[in-house]
């Protein structure tokens, strides 16, 4: 069972029938996919949906219950010192100390990995120049702002040039800027090979990835590009379409919308709503039907779907069969 | 074997910069134990003086204002009130206000011209043992005296003359009884509670969980930390034997580089008792709590204060496993024994082995990865 198959060349991540239980819980049931070289792979799901048990596994923090996890090529099971060496790994908490300057973390990091101090300086050198951490070398961890704690986590997380990144929800907490220039910096990290392996709940995030994958009580339930998953018959189903329906009482306008033949499913997004509807469905009609309830509608367009579209499409069909199941 | 210890130098050097960036913490640490032991060391007397007595005097002539004479030169009693009757007496006691209360019956001085035995009546309020047992040696041995002075023919000897030689502390003084047991539970405290934070602030910062994705042993994390603060330890013990010497004036009767190597491995099992405590608490708050665990066995059990010998057999039992009960005896040893290497090495081997026990605890901890994060 050491490397399995020929193609693990150009795999950064393989994960083969993972479980993890806790006793009588099972937290990751039967979890397979494949990350590729220098992909940014989204891996998301709910709060509790076993995420973070998945990174712990292929991280060797946490033992296998069954199944078989290979990282960089190394069996993580037998090999978890080796691939804790080639992996860079960022926690939920930015797990730097606060009061340590900035050059103080990143050499420490450094010496854990044991850089020698010509390797130490290059290193330094290009993180600083990458994550443009130059002016605030000498300031203490604990006074940087949100965004520039997280790019010295991700400094500190990727000093010994690993090939891959562990990323647990990076972006939680800070503003949308600097989540907009982390994406920026991952992308061209990515560019020059390094595989990342990201947790996020930010949909926008997602749509950014190459690959993502959806967990669901801790079984994958959508796995491809953001392109092939919103191709997913389930999400497109036969003789539907998506549509989307502005107006600025979208409360009470869904609740008459549901009741109109023809209308699949609904959700409120903001100001508009989102809607499957049958592929002869008429706009005019809605249109005319909510304004002579005393609704105006502003516009009613096709839409196809977004990412969280799928997402929560796949999440309703299973939450029913689990609710079938159960009953 | 380099391996088993990996991430050592980077985990040692990043402390020593926790603790500089932290000079207060660091003052308080080293300063608070020397402020006790000022304040113990000049507070506490264990040699009882001066016991506040009551008098009723019921004689008053010339044998029993003797009697009383040397009742008050014994150094033992205070006279602080004469009373007139047996009310006043007990009221006194009662209150709190005398320890002891002394009464002379009004036939007394008649009773010993007579050649017949007078009776002094000893009132002790024995609600503290070590008061009550000096009171009342020192009056059986006044009485005695007494006798004896009037029975002999003048200047004639006693037929057995006891000469006790005290040994060690011919003084009695108590800060030298005192103070070397003092030390140890000084250092224990210091050391005990530095490093009871040293992991548990990783676990809240969530560090720690990042430094068990990176190949850093957990021998290497855990002795990088324990390191410095051996050396702030070691440095405590400096200043205290300082103290000890020039300000309480405790002659050291031994050999003091063996005092500093033998106190080594106390300060290990100090240390690694507080790592341990460390990787066992899950926040700062319950890693005080903790760190205060050991402190009471230590006082009472080591040998510090009560006398390990005379102690139930269960307890004495017990105080085999309290690290302090073996310092006690390295530093009695050699502070007022001028004890050597060959008296005391056993001592020193118990606390290596014991610390080295608690480390393998706390590594193992880590290694199976039970800290909850």
């Amino acid at each position: 069972m050491a490397e399995s198959g020929p193609s693990l060349a150009k795999t950064a991540v393989l994960a083969e029938h993972l479980v993890r239980k806790f006793g009588d819980f099972t937290a990751v049931a039967d979890v397979s996919f494949r990350v590729e070289a220098g992909e940014i792979f989204g891996f998301l799901g709910p709060n509790g949906s076993g995420k973070t048990t998945v990174i712990k596994m292929l991280t060797g923090l946490l033992p296998l219950t069954a199944g078989g996890a290979w990282v960089e090529g190394l069996d993580v099971r037998t090999d978890s010192e080796r691939v804790r060496e080639r992996i860079g790994y960022m926690s939920q908490k930015f797990s730097l100390y606060d009061d340590l300057t900035v050059t103080e973390n990143l050499q420490f990091y450094g010496r854990i990995y044991g850089l020698d101090a010509a390797r130490m300086q290059r290193r330094m050198d290009e993180i600083v120049h990458l994550n443009g951490l130059k002016p605030y070398l000498e300031r203490r961890a604990a006074q940087l702002s949100g965004g520039w704690k997280q790019r010295l986590a991700l400094g500190c997380a990727m000093l010994h040039e690993p090939k891959l990144l562990f990323m647990d929800e990076p972006t939680a907490g800070i503003d949308p800027v600097a989540r907009r220039e982390l994406w920026d910096l991952l992308f061209e990290l990515s560019g020059q090979g390094i595989t990342f392996f990201v947790t996020t709940h930010y949909m926008d995030e997602a749509e950014r990835c190459n690959h993502v994958a959806y967990i669901y009580y801790g079984k994958i339930i959508a796995d491809g590009t953001p392109a092939e998953l919103k191709q997913l018959p389930e999400v497109r189903p036969k003789g539907a379409k998506r549509i989307e329906i502005t107006t600025p009482e979208v409360t009470r306008a869904l609740r008459l919308l549901r009741k109109i033949p023809g209308v699949r499913s609904a959700t409120i997004f903001g100001e508009s709503i989102h809607a499957l509807v049958d592929e002869d469905f008429s706009a005019e009609h809605v249109r005319k039907r909510l304004q002579s309830e005393g609704m105006p509608v502003t516009e009613i367009r096709g839409l196809t779907p977004s990412l969280e579209d799928v997402f929560m499409e796949l999440t309703y069909r299973r939450q029913a069969e689990r609710e079938a199941a159960g009953a | 074997m380099r391996d088993l210890f990996r991430g050592f130098g980077a985990v040692f050097f990043k402390e020593v910069l926790h603790v500089r960036r932290d000079p207060a913490t660091l003052f308080f640490s080293l300063f608070i134990p020397l402020l006790q032991m000022v304040v113990l060391g000049f507070g506490i007397d264990t040699n009882i003086r001066q016991v506040n007595t009551v008098v009723y005097n019921a004689d008053g002539r010339q044998e029993s204002r003797e009697l009383l004479d040397r009742l008050r030169n014994s150094d033992t009693f205070h006279v602080i009130r004469y009373v007139e009757n047996d009310r006043e007496l007990n009221d006194e006691i009662i209150s709190g206000r005398a320890r002891a209360g002394i009464k002379i019956p009004a036939d007394y001085s008649d009773r010993l011209l007579h050649g017949m035995s007078a009776q002094v009546l000893v009132l002790i309020d024995g609600s503290d043992s070590s008061v009550a047992g000096q009171a009342i040696n020192v009056t059986t041995a006044i009485g005695l005296d007494e006798s004896l002075r009037r029975a002999l023919p003048n200047g004639e000897n006693f037929a057995v003359d006891m000469r006790p030689k005290l040994l060690f502390n011919p003084d009695s003084r108590s800060p030298n009884f005192f103070l070397p047991g003092l030390m140890s539970i000084l250092l224990l405290n210091v050391t005990t509670f530095l490093t009871a934070f040293a992991i548990v602030r990783e676990k809240e910062q969530g560090t720690l969980e990042q430094l068990f994705v990176t190949p850093v042993k957990p021998y290497g994390l855990l002795l990088g930390k324990l390191l410095p603060y051996f050396f702030i330890g070691f440095f405590e013990l400096c200043a205290i034997v300082f103290f000890m010497r020039f300000i309480f004036l405790v002659p050291i009767h031994g050999n003091l580089p063996l005092l500093a190597f033998l106190s080594l491995p106390y300060l290990f099992v100090s240390l690694s008792l507080g790592i341990l405590i460390s990787s066992k608490a899950g926040t700062q708050a319950q890693a005080v709590q903790l760190a205060f665990l050991p402190i009471l066995p230590s006082v009472f059990f080591s040998g510090y204060i009560f006398p390990r010998e005379t102690m139930p057999w269960i307890f004495h039992a017990l105080s085999y496993l309290v690290p302090a009960s073996y310092f006690v005896n390295i530093a009695r040893g050699i502070i007022l024994r001028g004890a050597g290497l060959r008296h005391l090495w056993s001592d020193a081997l118990v606390l290596f082995v014991m610390g080295t026990f608690l480390l393998v605890v706390a590594a193992r901890r880590f290694q199976n990865k039970v800290i909850t994060t």
